[in-house]
């Protein structure tokens, strides 16, 4: 898409006028300005620790000696300004350390446990779009113009029931009746396809409600647009009409608000992961958290806040590609 | 009839949302009071299944499972309250302030705002978790420091909603200071939403704190709140699967109690219009035509209104023979677009149309008529050309939908007469519009274009509804030319609304005066010219277009 890539040389003008270059500047500067600051918030956890850092990590039974190895291995002894180019200097060759309580590398920890995460949070969000843009544009349609008011309150109570219960308390539920009660799922672990199951489930039906919500809300909004007069002016059949005239207006909002709640399952996986010993991230970050591994939080900390940045920022391509007049409207 | 009930603020929800929260509150008060010893005290009487002692069975420790539920409340209600609190005020804090600063501060805090709001707040919490030691105090701050960044955008967005207002701009135009109008004009505003959008946080920071201790990065244990008890249920599930409903149930009903108030709230703010589809009688699709009859279109006795309520078309009868211009007049509100769109066969959904005759050639258009037919015997050309237009669409797409979809037109020749039509009617560089999105193209060239396709498809009656009353005096004229130009080139059939007299006059062969869903003069153009008119409001339209010569710009039935 972009202009820089062009075989042919542009003419200077063009290129500081062009929309679309500016939209990329833009958003390489806020990926930037994203890594700036979570590389400082990452680095500033252990310095912020009130009282003695070393002392804090080590816990209050270490001896004099463990808090001195603690204090040596994370560079606390040295000015802050060092320990930070340190950090830095790590990181520029992705090294974030050992693990305090496995001694192992810390990229390589967090590598290891990345992809379950991954795939835990993009199958959430792809089977949630997938039910719920066709469930939100449906509702919508049926109770367009108060149709059918039965469908409407039935479709609000569903939806605000299941958006009350957090995705943990449904994943133990869920645990609770098909793994303890049926016996149809595994509980726990990775191990199998259907391991996925009941944490998939655990994990979208909060953001199916959300977003099914949304989509119907939006679709109404379109449904009394001006263009869609003219379409049906037009005498266009139904699914034309829905396909091709409703659905990429209401996709705009839907992607935004699926890039969030992308970005938001990776907490909802870190909380979804210890319930069924998933072993992604989450689990990761909650065992450091109890060994007071700091290298290992750190780390996974600094990876979940890249992942959500790059989230972020592909959801704002994408948009920018279905829907070109997000980057004009960037002039000004 | 209560007060409350007045003001539209005693509902459903609204009720069971007090209901349910006051007996949250009473437990949260009362519980630990009353059921600190089975809550608390550890007995022999460990991991036993619900009974008629234990409700819900005891815990490992043999504590009560059910009075530890309740028990909870009370430190898992104040915990929330706290970070909402920290939340609320630290996000008005800051969002007022970014939108007091100057312009550039402004700027740069909005969009820093909306990133840190498109991260995931359970991050930040892990954040000041990792640097607090875990606990009570930590928790709520982790959770409501997290939860500023996305209050702050919103107040903010509300901020900027309230500063375009007339009286803030008023205000500012009499030179109150800034900080006195955000004080006094901009912060009472926001409270009703605000309160609103705190129900929201309240609920979100329930769900958050609780799964820190449910992950066991919150409350420690001996204290313990909703979060802490799913946790320790989680260990003794294969043994004590019930045990699991007390917290669970209690952050559902929580959680219910506080959306069920926020909803009632926001219901209460924004009332909801009550539009109501109907359905109206659907007659056969196409009607005999009698012998003689050579009208192509034919209206008798139209009715339009309100279910219910008041009659909007009252007993509209025209006819329009093939070929003839006819032109409909009246102000807003008479009746006239109603009318159009009735032949059209696209009233709005939420009116009831009733008709002796309401036919298109033989099309009945109370019925369902064949909608390749319709398509192509009837072009409609609207009011706003801003508005009428798919945003997310290439005018090519559009403009051929016609062709494409009734014509059996194939895609390249559809693109190709299309390019040739709109040449004809002016447009410069035609294939470039065609790939164009419409926002790129002006109103007089889009209302062009809409034109152009009137002259590929050749209908047989084009219902053009107010199409340059949204447009300049100059862009007028041009597309008059153009509706002309269609009806010698085409000999289509038309019906044109105007509230213009000297447009209706240029262009039509007859002209129909409708005032209050009636139609009450019947003129030719050469009656209007010489001022040839009977009923005083032809009279008085008339004095009027003597005064000022062009016409404010209404929307109808908006």
């Amino acid at each position: 898409m972009s202009i820089s890539q062009s075989p042919h040389p542009v003419p200077r003008t063009a290129l500081r006028d062009s929309p679309w270059l500016r939209f990329g500047l833009q958003r390489l500067t806020g990926l930037l300005v994203s890594f700036v600051l979570l590389v400082t918030v990452t680095f500033v956890i252990i310095p912020l620790i009130p009282g003695d850092p070393a002392a804090a990590i080590a816990g209050p039974e270490a001896s004099g000696a463990e808090i001195a190895r603690i204090r040596g291995e994370l560079g606390l002894d040295q000015p802050l300004h060092v320990q930070f180019f340190d950090y830095v200097g790590g990181l520029l060759t992705l090294d974030l350390g050992t693990s305090f309580a496995s001694g192992q590398d810390v990229s390589a920890m967090i590598l290891a446990r990345l992809p379950f995460t991954g795939q835990l949070a993009l199958f959430a969000i792809l089977l949630t779009l997938i039910v719920s843009v066709p469930v939100g544009m449906l509702v919508a349609v049926l109770t367009h113009g108060g149709r059918r008011p039965w469908l409407d309150h039935v479709f609000n109570a569903v939806t605000s029931l299941v958006y009350s219960v957090p995705q943990y308390v449904m994943a133990t539920l869920l645990v609770s009746v098909f793994a303890v009660g049926f016996r149809i799922f595994p509980a726990a672990g990775a191990e199998t396809l259907l391991s996925l199951v009941l944490p998939t489930l655990a994990l979208m039906l909060l953001p199916i409600c959300v977003v099914s919500r949304v989509v119907r809300r939006e679709t109404t909004v379109v449904l009394d647009q001006d263009y869609i007069r003219t379409a049906r002016g037009w005498r266009i059949g139904r699914v034309r009409m829905f396909g091709r005239y409703v659905l990429p207006n209401v996709i705009t909002t839907t992607l935004t608000l699926s890039g969030l709640i992308l970005a938001s399952q990776l907490g909802g996986a870190v909380v979804i992961e210890t319930v069924f010993a998933w072993p992604g991230l989450g689990q990761g970050i909650v065992d450091a958290f109890l060994a007071r591994d700091y290298p290992v939080i750190r780390g996974t900390i600094l990876v979940l806040g890249l992942l959500a940045t790059l989230i972020i920022i592909v959801v704002d391509v994408i948009l920018a590609i279905v829907d070109p007049r997000t980057v004009e409207a960037d002039h000004d | 009839m209560t007060k409350l009930a007045r003001r539209g603020l005693w509902t459903p929800s609204m009720a069971g949302g007090l209901l349910l929260g006051l007996g949250l509150l009473v437990a949260a008060i009362l519980a630990p009071v009353l059921l600190a010893e089975p809550a608390e005290q550890l007995t022999d009487a460990a991991g036993q299944p619900p009974s008629a002692e234990h409700w819900l069975g005891t815990d490992n420790l043999g504590r009560d499972n059910l009075a530890r539920a309740l028990v909870a409340t009370r430190l898992t209600l104040l915990m929330t309250a706290g970070a909402t609190a920290i939340a609320v005020v630290g996000g008005i804090v800051v969002g007022v302030g970014v939108w007091l600063s100057g312009p550039r501060v402004r700027k740069v805090g909005l969009r820093l705002l909306e990133t840190a709001v498109a991260y995931p707040s359970l991050i930040f919490a892990l954040v000041i978790a990792a640097i607090l030691r875990p606990g009570v105090v930590s928790s709520v701050v982790a959770i409501g420091v997290a939860g500023i960044p996305s209050f702050a955008r919103l107040t903010a967005n509300l901020a900027a909603k309230i500063s375009t207002t007339d009286y803030v701009t008023t205000a500012r135009l009499l030179g109150v200071s800034p900080r006195a109008v955000a004080l006094r004009h901009v912060l009472p505003n926001m409270a009703e939403p605000l309160l609103i959008l705190a129900t929201t946080v309240f609920s979100l920071s329930l769900v958050e704190l609780s799964a820190l201790s449910f992950i066991g990065l919150g409350v420690q244990s001996p204290d313990y709140d909703f979060g802490l008890l799913l946790n320790e249920s989680l260990t003794q599930i294969y043994t004590q699967p019930t045990s699991v409903l007390g917290p669970s149930v209690m952050i559902v009903l929580t959680g219910v109690a506080v959306m069920l108030l926020g909803d009632a709230l926001a219901a209460r703010a924004n009332p909801r219009q009550g539009r109501r589809a109907v359905r109206n009688p659907a007659g056969p699709p196409v009607v005999e035509i009698p012998d003689g009859d050579t009208a192509l279109v034919r209206v008798e006795d139209l009715r339009v209104r309100v279910p219910g309520g008041a009659e909007l078309v009252k007993g509209v009868s025209l006819t329009i023979e093939p070929g003839e211009v006819v032109g409909l007049v009246g102000e807003s509100g008479s009746g006239k677009s109603l009318t159009a769109m009735s032949v059209a066969g696209l009233p709005p959904a939420e009116l009831e149309v009733r008709a002796d005759v309401l036919r298109v050639d033989d099309l009945n258009m109370l019925g369902h008529p064949d909608r390749g037919r319709l398509g192509r015997e009837i072009s409609i050309i609207y009011q706003d050309p801003g508005t009428t237009f798919n945003p997310s669409l290439r005018m090519g797409v559009q403009l051929t939908e016609v062709l494409r979809t009734h014509l059996g037109v194939g895609r390249g020749r559809a693109n190709k007469l299309i390019a040739d039509a709109l040449a004809q009617v002016n447009i410069s560089e035609p294939e470039r519009r065609l790939r164009q999105h419409p926002h790129k193209l002006s109103g007089g060239m889009r209302q062009r274009g809409m034109i152009a396709t009137t002259l590929v498809t050749t209908p047989k009656l084009i219902v053009a509804d107010e199409p340059t009353t949204a447009l300049d005096v100059t862009v007028q004229h041009e597309v008059l030319r153009q509706f002309r130009r269609i009806h010698r080139e085409q000999g289509a059939a038309m019906l044109f609304i105007s509230h213009d007299l000297g447009v209706v006059q240029e262009l039509c062969d007859r002209i129909l005066v409708m005032r209050h869903g009636e139609i009450v003069e019947q003129l030719t153009p050469g009656q209007l010219r010489e001022g040839d008119v009977h009923h005083p409001y032809t009279q008085a339209l008339m004095d009027a277009v003597l005064v000022v010569d062009t016409s404010p710009v209404r929307q109808e039935f908006s």
